[in-house]
Order: C-alpha cells, then sequence, then structure tokens
C-alpha cells in the first residue's frame, strides 16, 4: 500500500515536472507543445552519449543542460513558435508536432534504434521502516522533483522575473503596455522549460530505459495530468501529475495493467466535459 | 430531375481530379509494388479529405482521425471473418464511423482548439488500448488473418489491378459527393463557423448541428477508407493506427494545403511517393520531411496547394479556375 503511493507519487512526480512546464508554455504564449516527450528523449540521449565517451556524469549533465537550455528553449522559440504565434492555434499544434517527429526520428537514425542502459542510478534497493520497503530510487525521484518545484516556486514567487511571467501570463495586453518585454519573458520560459524537462529525464531514464521513443509516453501522461488539473494554474498541472500517477500504480496494482491507461483517459474526457479548464484551473477569456 | 448546371462542375472536377490520380501507374508501372503503393495512396486521399472536412473546412481540430480508420478497419474484418459478406460490412464500418465520429463532434461544442485536441487524442488512445487488448474481439497485437475481397458481379478483386481500379471508384464517388458538400450550404456553414464562431452562430448557423456534421462525416470518410485499408492487406493489427498515424495524416494535409481541396491529394501523394523517389535514405528522409513540413508551416501555411496557386497567378496573372477553397 505504501509502495503503491510512494511509486505514484514518484512517477507523479515526474509527470507533474513536465506538465508544469506545459502549463507554463500555456501560460505564457498558448503554445500546446507536442514535442515536450522529445525533447525528454534527446535529453537522456546526449547524456548516454556524452557519458558514453568518457565525460563524468555531472559534466555531461550540465553541458546538456546548457544545450538543451540554447537549442529547445532559446532557438525552438524564436525560429518555430514566434513566427506562428500570431497565426491560428492550428498552425502550432501541428508545428509542434513536425518538431516532435523530427527529433524522434533524428534519435533513431543518427543514434541508434535499440534500448540503452542510463549511466546512472539514483539509488538501489530500498530501505525498512518497520514492515514497509521503500524502494530508494522512489524515494529520490520525490525528492529532487520537490526540491525542483519548490526551487521554481520560489523563482516566479519571489523574483522580478518570475513577476514578470505571472503578469504576462495574466494578461499579455497589460504586461505590454506596462513595459515588460514579452518576448524576452516567453523565452525564459521556454528555457526553463527545457531545463524542467531535462531534469524530468534523469528521473524516469534509470527505470524507463534510453530509447527514441521513451519520452513519448511520458509526455502524454504529463499532458493528462495538466489538463485534468488544470494547466493555466501551475499547481493544478502539478496537483494532476499525483493524481495521474497514483491512479495509474493503483490500477495496476488492484484492476489491471494493460487497461491503466485506460482510467486515466476516462478522467481526462471527463474533466474536459465537466470543467474543462480542469480541478485547479480558473476560466480563460 | 435534371441536374443543376452547378452540379455537372463538381463532377466534371471529381473526374478531373481522380483521373490525374489514376494516371499515376500508368507511367511508373503496374509491377505489384507500384500498384500497391498507388493504392496506398488512393486510400489515404480518402482519408485525408475526410480530415480535410473536419479540419480545413470547418475548423475542427481533431487527432484522433486515425482511430476512425481502425475502427473502419477492424469492422470490415471482423464482420466478414465471421462470415458476413463484404457489403453490409461494409456499410456497417460505415455508419459506425459515422455515428462515432457524431459523438466525438459533441464536445466541439462545449470545448475547441487545445481541449479539442486532447479530447481527441484521448479517443484515439482508448479505440488503440481497446484494438490491442480485446484479444478474443481484435486478435490483440497479433492482428487479424485472412481477410478475403469481395467479388463484384463475377469480378474477382483478388487481382491487384482490379482492386485499384475499385478503390479509385470509390475516390471518385466520395470526390464528388465531397465538392457538392463543400460547395454547397453545408460548406458555407462550415466555412463561417471555421472563420469565425460568434459570427457564424449570429447570422444563423446552427453551430451544434454543422460541428457534429463536420465530424461525423469527416469520420465516415475516414472509416471508409480504413474499411479499404483493410481489403488491401488482407490483414490488420493495431500498430497501422496509433495516435501518431493521426499526426501524419495531420501533417499530410498541412503539407498539402488545409481547407484546399487540392490539399487532401497533395499531401498523401508526396509524403508517401517521396520515400520511394529517396530509397535507401530511409530514416533520414523522415528527418528531412519534418523539417520540410515545419518550413511549410511557417512560410507557406497554406500548403503546397497554395503555393501552386500562388505560382498559378503569378505566371497566367488570374485566379486558378475550378478551386474549392
Amino acid at each position: 500500500m505504501f509502495q503503491l503511493i510512494l511509486s505514484g507519487l514518484a512517477i507523479g512526480a515526474v509527470y507533474g515536472l513536465v506538465a508544469m512546464g506545459f502549463s507554463l508554455l500555456w501560460q505564457t504564449s498558448q503554445t500546446i507543445n507536442f514535442a515536450q516527450g522529445d525533447f525528454l528523449t534527446v535529453s537522456a540521449v546526449l547524456i548516454v552519449i556524452l557519458v558514453g565517451s568518457g565525460l563524468p556524469f555531472p559534466l555531461a549533465l550540465l553541458l546538456v543542460l546548457g544545450a538543451v537550455a540554447l537549442v529547445l528553449g532559446y532557438i525552438y522559440k524564436r525560429s518555430v513558435i514566434q513566427p506562428l504565434i500570431e497565426k491560428d492555434p492550428h498552425s502550432i499544434i501541428v508545428a509542434t508536432i513536425a518538431l516532435s517527429f523530427l527529433l524522434r526520428n533524428s534519435v533513431s537514425t543518427f543514434w541508434s534504434t535499440q534500448t540503452h542502459r542510463f549511466p546512472i542510478t539514483l539509488g538501489e534497493g530500498t530501505y525498512r521502516l518497520g514492515t514497509v520497503a521503500l524502494s530508494k530510487h522512489h524515494l529520490f525521484t520525490v525528492l529532487i522533483a520537490v526540491a525542483l518545484i519548490g526551487g521554481l516556486q520560489l523563482f516566479i514567487k519571489k523574483t522580478k522575473t518570475g513577476k514578470a511571467m505571472r503578469a504576462v501570463a495574466q494578461n499579455r495586453e497589460a504586461a505590454e503596455i506596462l513595459g515588460i518585454d514579452i518576448q524576452l519573458v516567453t523565452t525564459i520560459v521556454f528555457v526553463i522549460n527545457g531545463l524542467l524537462v531535462a531534469f524530468a529525464s534523469i528521473l524516469v531514464a534509470p527505470t524507463y530505459m534510453v530509447s527514441f521513443s521513451m519520452g513519448t509516453t511520458v509526455a502524454h501522461k504529463a499532458f493528462y495530468s495538466a489538463i485534468i488539473g488544470g494547466f493555466n494554474q501551475l499547481h493544478g498541472a502539478l496537483l494532476g501529475g499525483f493524481i495521474v500517477g497514483i491512479v495509474e500504480s493503483f490500477t495496476a496494482a488492484y484492476v489491471s495493467t494493460q487497461y491503466k491507461e485506460l482510467f486515466v483517459l476516462i478522467l481526462l474526457i471527463a474533466t474536459i466535459l465537466i470543467k474543462k479548464q480542469g480541478i485547479l484551473g480558473t476560466e480563460e477569456y | 430531375m435534371q441536374l443543376p448546371a452547378s452540379n455537372k462542375k463538381y463532377i466534371l472536377s471529381a473526374v478531373l481530379y481522380v483521373a490525374a490520380v489514376i494516371s499515376v501507374p500508368f507511367f511508373v508501372g503496374f509491377s505489384p509494388y507500384y500498384l500497391y503503393l498507388s493504392t496506398l495512396v488512393v486510400i489515404y486521399i480518402i482519408s485525408v479529405m475526410g480530415l480535410n472536412i473536419t479540419l480545413g473546412y470547418a475548423g475542427q481540430i481533431t487527432l484522433g482521425h486515425a482511430a476512425f480508420m481502425g475502427i473502419g478497419a477492424y469492422t470490415v474484418s471482423i464482420l466478414t471473418l465471421r462470415g458476413w459478406s463484404f457489403w453490409p460490412a461494409f456499410l456497417l464500418a460505415g455508419l459506425i464511423s459515422l455515428l462515432l465520429g457524431a459523438i466525438i463532434g459533441l464536445p466541439a461544442i462545449r470545448v475547441k482548439d487545445h481541449y479539442l485536441a486532447f479530447v481527441t487524442l484521448g479517443f484515439g488512445s482508448i479505440i488503440f488500448l481497446f484494438m490491442t487488448n480485446e484479444e478474443e474481439l481484435t486478435g490483440g497485437f497479433r492482428g487479424l488473418y485472412g481477410i478475403e475481397r469481395p467479388q463484384i458481379f463475377s469480378l474477382s478483386l483478388s487481382s491487384d489491378r482490379a482492386f485499384y481500379f475499385f478503390v479509385a471508384s470509390f475516390l471518385l464517388i466520395l470526390t464528388a459527393a465531397g465538392l457538392w458538400l463543400l460547395n454547397s450550404k453545408w460548406g458555407r456553414a462550415f466555412k463561417a463557423i471555421r472563420e469565425n464562431e460568434k459570427r457564424a452562430e449570429m447570422v444563423g448557423v446552427n453551430l451544434l448541428a454543422y460541428k457534429v456534421a463536420a465530424f461525423a462525416i469527416g469520420s465516415l470518410y475516414a472509416g471508409l477508407s480504413g474499411g479499404l485499408l483493410a481489403l488491401l492487406m488482407r490483414f490488420i493489427e493495431p500498430t497501422s493506427f496509433p495516435v501518431t498515424e493521426s499526426f501524419w495524416l495531420l501533417i499530410m494535409l498541412v503539407v498539402g494545403g488545409r481547407g484546399r481541396f487540392e490539399g487532401a491529394f497533395i499531401g498523401p501523394l508526396v509524403v508517401m511517393v517521396l520515400p520511394e523517389l529517396l530509397r535507401g535514405t530511409e530514416g533520414l528522409y523522415f528527418v528531412l520531411f519534418s523539417l520540410i513540413s515545419l518550413f511549410i508551416l511557417i512560410f507557406w501555411p497554406s500548403g503546397l496547394a497554395g503555393l501552386l496557386e500562388t505560382l498559378f497567378e503569378k505566371v497566367f496573372d488570374r485566379e486558378m479556375p475550378g478551386l474549392t477553397k
């Protein structure tokens, strides 16, 4: 029982991280990033390649974070999203899908179609607490995710940039009139999203293994999480992540592994039809 | 009853469209492989034409289009394998797609754009789960084998050439129907909703009816194309209809040109025939293609069809005739 809750929380925390990035992008630029999962794949693959070529893990991580921030944050925002943002919302959806295919096929063509082991683990084995066994991997996943989420919350609450992000999310035009550089703020948000997803990739890669399609499932679950919890609110996306994680681990244990996705999907469709903004979401105009 | 002159026009342009497509094997040859590829392209044109009605003309995004192809393919396969003859099975496949499409259209009243994208994505995922897990009905991941092609009068469709023309005749019928629909009051209502939903409602367009219709008709096209796909392959498996397949259909339409009738023809033709010309490049082709799709989206949102129209206007200094925009 505790095991189930912990493993649900662990995977939920990962969904939550990816969902928060997704929610940030939505709030500041109305972008639904269907390439989110492939961002995750690319980060994990780059780490495997760098560590494989002899770099120590922390250095590899640092390089990857830099590359992700530059390419999947800055360049992505400038070259793909910015030209399309003023056009119709369908174009952005299809463009992120095309980018997703681009990244996925690049990985399978230029790297490998095989599954690879991730070079580090977050701890193997279990801690025993009386009669309860707690997996170290799950425990550390939750701890790292909570630290990242806390850091992000602090950044948004306390810094001037964070304040500007909130202003842009609330009202783009008003923020612009008040002299906030919207393009800059949006670019920063894209960079933060890239970093969040890169960190999420380290949390899932040890158990999911690294392959060109590893990110897809995680990203879909993260989308569902964001929508169920309410993706125009950051804590909504996070709540959604935990809900999806726990629902999943319980249905897998008590109902059926084959249909563990079904409950989440039904929850998703029901949410949209009952309260489309999600559990914590607020009305959009 | 005499057909009004305008209807004759649609039949004529439908014949022209389809003639252009059917002529392909006459150029590349009737070798079994090219014939198979041409049949596949025709089937995908039918599906993308449906997507064009839902997304291109009525402006309703859907990420579950491939699921309807799956529904059509599985309905035809399951029923004919249990002894039904082809026509009732095919009709039922169309009917089920139409009804399910209408049901999927209902949420479009309450939600749009990204929310609608996610409802339809959820639907597509549920159908995929169903196809992989209901083994008694669908054969699970192993799929279903031994689907027989029907006979029409005394003509057997087991020859690939006969089957190609059989599929092409469906393309002709569905193209004429699509052209008629889009140039009728329905088409105008669809476009009014796409351009400005509130304004359309204000001038008296029944949003509920037309949105549901746009989904139902688009899904009907997908279902029928799926039924034909099952006959072409003679075996089906769930991995032909995952959510990513819906993404591909979307990209085919956007590259071809959404909201332009030729778009549904150009898209599948380019997406499926180009890899043949670039054979040997395999994965690299998909990389290049995704890159090209991104460029098209950013620089020519009206797709290759739009590009063609612009070229025509530049060269001949007048609008391309016979367009259904």
